[in-house]
């Protein structure tokens, strides 16, 4: 009466699906974008809005060494993902087309008017700081690039899902918290890793939400997105994605170490940024694989006609 | 004020291409590329066999702008030349079918950018490269243009690609260079069946319901339109097509959406999730202050 108990690989596996398509050939072209480039300024513009933000926090709270860091991670962060996405350009001599119009409809442009502001106070602060010069105004540009910090560490999450392939924009709901995660974790983790451990308690605090935040959407993306999971668990993102979870557990179990041990807090430290870049380099491969595979375009919508019977519903 | 944002000043242009008439010559690739200049593919060899069937293009992309796919299906014998509407009189030998027979059936068709009503590669352009031109057609400013690339995965037919070695994104321009002084596109111009058809688009979708309703009046019930529906994902495209089978096995997408449908609510959850941060940033401070 009872089926023999399937192996744990069947079991793991939807229906397959059944789908027609030219010679197996791609519909969506996959990202145009050079990796590492775009995967690490993902990962550096969430860092540095985390940290942003932190050092504005810890400015106020009187917590100098962690202001210091956060104002520097910040700063430092910015601009090397600046440098990556004009690296990435097809014509970089072109960057500053970026800024000719700002376009509501175009998450990059939003993105090139959150980053180039971002960027342009988080370097003053820093400046400032390390020179002590213009105090003031280096205080008042923290201040401004810690309020746009949260919006540096979401957006990237709308300029991949606004797009045709099939895992971004299926996982449009949960990209968005992932990133804020990911890049709570990161911040976190580049202040464990740099600041004395009297100073660390709020990045302990934020890493282990931003911990919690992420591997809650990270699960969601791997299991809520029917056949497109598959490229989230699957091949070179679903290691990646996998080493990225491992790596967030272990910083947030070592982050709760890190007031005794110095050790431990660089561990901790270094986990998590760790972490954040597994995670954004298998995002990205999980986008890449979801556009090579005609699966993923045809089987969705697909399904999506035979529910509402109408197309473009 | 139509769809797309324009206002009354110029009827909407695009092609309607009729599979069921395509067969297979490739001069609208030719012609395509003549007059736009669209270099060899980047492979410099110039020849990139893929060992498929007699398509050796494969794709649309930078470096063509049309693509003649081309399907060999198994169907009854009884399935071959039925139409009068397709048949193109060609002499016949060999023994009188059988209704049990297997028959070979070819599907080819003329792929090409669908200048889409709502237009997923204009709306992501960061830099107004990309424009909707007094024709409804979407258009590419090279000298605009910085290679970012947002446009390739944006596009969900898999059209506009970056040129390797030149940095920035190209497609088909409907020849806007040539249809502002009343001449034909290029590929509808070569094409010797006129399966590749230019006009207005109100007229064109017209004249293509007329073709379908012929097919299927002569027992090709398959035929079907792709992309004439206002009411589609992408509001219906200024470039559509009668197949003979399903989008996906002519290499197109069922039920394409312009993606930056769902923008509204992506900036919502995303803007949701930034306060999200900020206020774990925020509370994360409490009870911090030495």
């Amino acid at each position: 009466m009872s089926r023999a108990q399937p192996s744990r690989r069947e079991r793991a596996m939807v229906e397959p699906a059944e789908f027609r398509s030219y010679y197996g050939r791609p519909i969506v072209k996959e990202p145009a974008w050079e990796q590492p480039d775009v995967p690490l300024y993902l990962f550096l513009g969430g860092t540095a809005g985390a940290s942003a933000s932190m050092a504005t926090m810890a400015r106020v709270s009187g917590l100098p060494k962690l202001a210091r860091v956060g104002t520097l991670v910040a700063a430092g962060g910015s601009l090397a993902s600046v440098a990556a996405l004009i690296h990435d350009l097809g014509r970089p001599e072109r960057f500053l087309y970026m800024l000719r119009v700002f376009k509501p409809t175009s998450p990059l442009s939003v993105g090139s008017w959150i980053l180039a502001p971002f960027s342009g106070l988080a370097t003053a602060s820093a400046a400032s700081m390390l020179t002590g010069r213009l105090r003031p105004i280096g205080t008042l540009a923290g201040g401004a690039a810690g309020l746009l910090g949260p919006a540096m560490c979401t957006y990237t999450a709308v300029l991949l899902a606004d797009t045709a392939t099939p895992a971004w924009h299926e996982g449009r709901g949960d990209l968005p918290v992932l990133f804020a995660g990911s890049a709570a974790t990161s911040g976190a983790g580049a202040a464990l890793l740099l600041v004395p451990a009297t100073e660390t308690a709020p990045a302990r605090r934020l890493g282990l939400a931003g911990a919690a935040a992420e591997l809650a959407a990270g699960h969601r993306l791997e299991h809520n997105l029917g056949v497109v999971s598959e490229t989230y668990r699957g091949g070179r993102a679903g290691t990646l994605l996998k080493a990225g979870k491992a790596l967030t557990a272990l910083g947030a179990g070592l982050s709760l170490l890190s007031k005794r041990s110095r050790v431990a807090a660089a561990a901790a430290g270094a986990a998590y940024l760790a972490a954040g870049v597994c995670t954004r380099f298998g995002v990205y491969a999980a986008g890449v694989a979801s556009a090579r595979d005609p699966k993923y375009t045809v089987v969705p919508q697909r399904e999506r006609m035979a529910r509402t019977g109408s197309p473009g519903q | 004020m139509s769809e797309s944002g324009y206002a009354d000043a110029q009827p909407r242009m695009g092609f309607f291409t009729d599979t069921s008439v395509c067969i297979g010559c490739k001069a609208c690739e030719v012609a395509c590329k003549e007059w736009n200049a669209v270099p060899a593919p980047d492979d410099p060899s110039g020849m990139d066999l893929l060992g498929l069937s007699y398509d050796n293009t494969g794709d649309l992309g930078a470096n063509n702008w049309r693509h003649v796919a081309f399907i060999e299906q198994q169907v009854p014998a009884s399935r071959v030349n039925k139409s009068d509407v397709d048949n193109l009189g060609m002499p016949t030998i060999g023994a009188p079918e059988q209704e049990d027979d297997t028959g070979v059936r070819w599907l080819m068709s003329s792929d090409v950018c669908k200048h889409c009503t709502h237009a997923a590669c204009l709306d992501v352009c960061p830099t107004g490269a990309l424009f909707r031109t007094e024709f409804d057609t979407v258009v590419v400013q090279p000298d605009i243009c910085n290679g970012c690339g947002y446009c390739v995965p944006a596009c969900p037919y898999g059209v506009i690609e970056k040129r390797e070695d030149d940095g920035r994104a190209f497609k088909c321009t409907l020849c806007y260079d040539r249809i502002g002084d009343g001449l034909e596109p290029a590929c509808a111009k070569a094409c010797p069946t006129d399966s590749i058809q230019y006009g207005e688009v109100s007229e064109l979708r017209q004249r293509a319901v007329e073709r379908k309703q012929a097919l299927h009046a002569d027992g090709v019930t398959e035929a079907r339109l792709y992309g004439d529906d206002p009411d589609d994902g992408v509001g219906g495209t200024g470039a559509f097509f009668l197949l003979l089978d399903e989008p996906e096995v002519y290499g197109l997408p069922p039920d394409p959406v312009v993606t930056t449908r769902d923008l509204p609510a992506m900036w919502r959850r995303a803007g949701a999730a930034a306060l999200g941060v900020a206020a774990a940033v925020v509370a994360s401070f409490a009870g911090a202050r030495r």
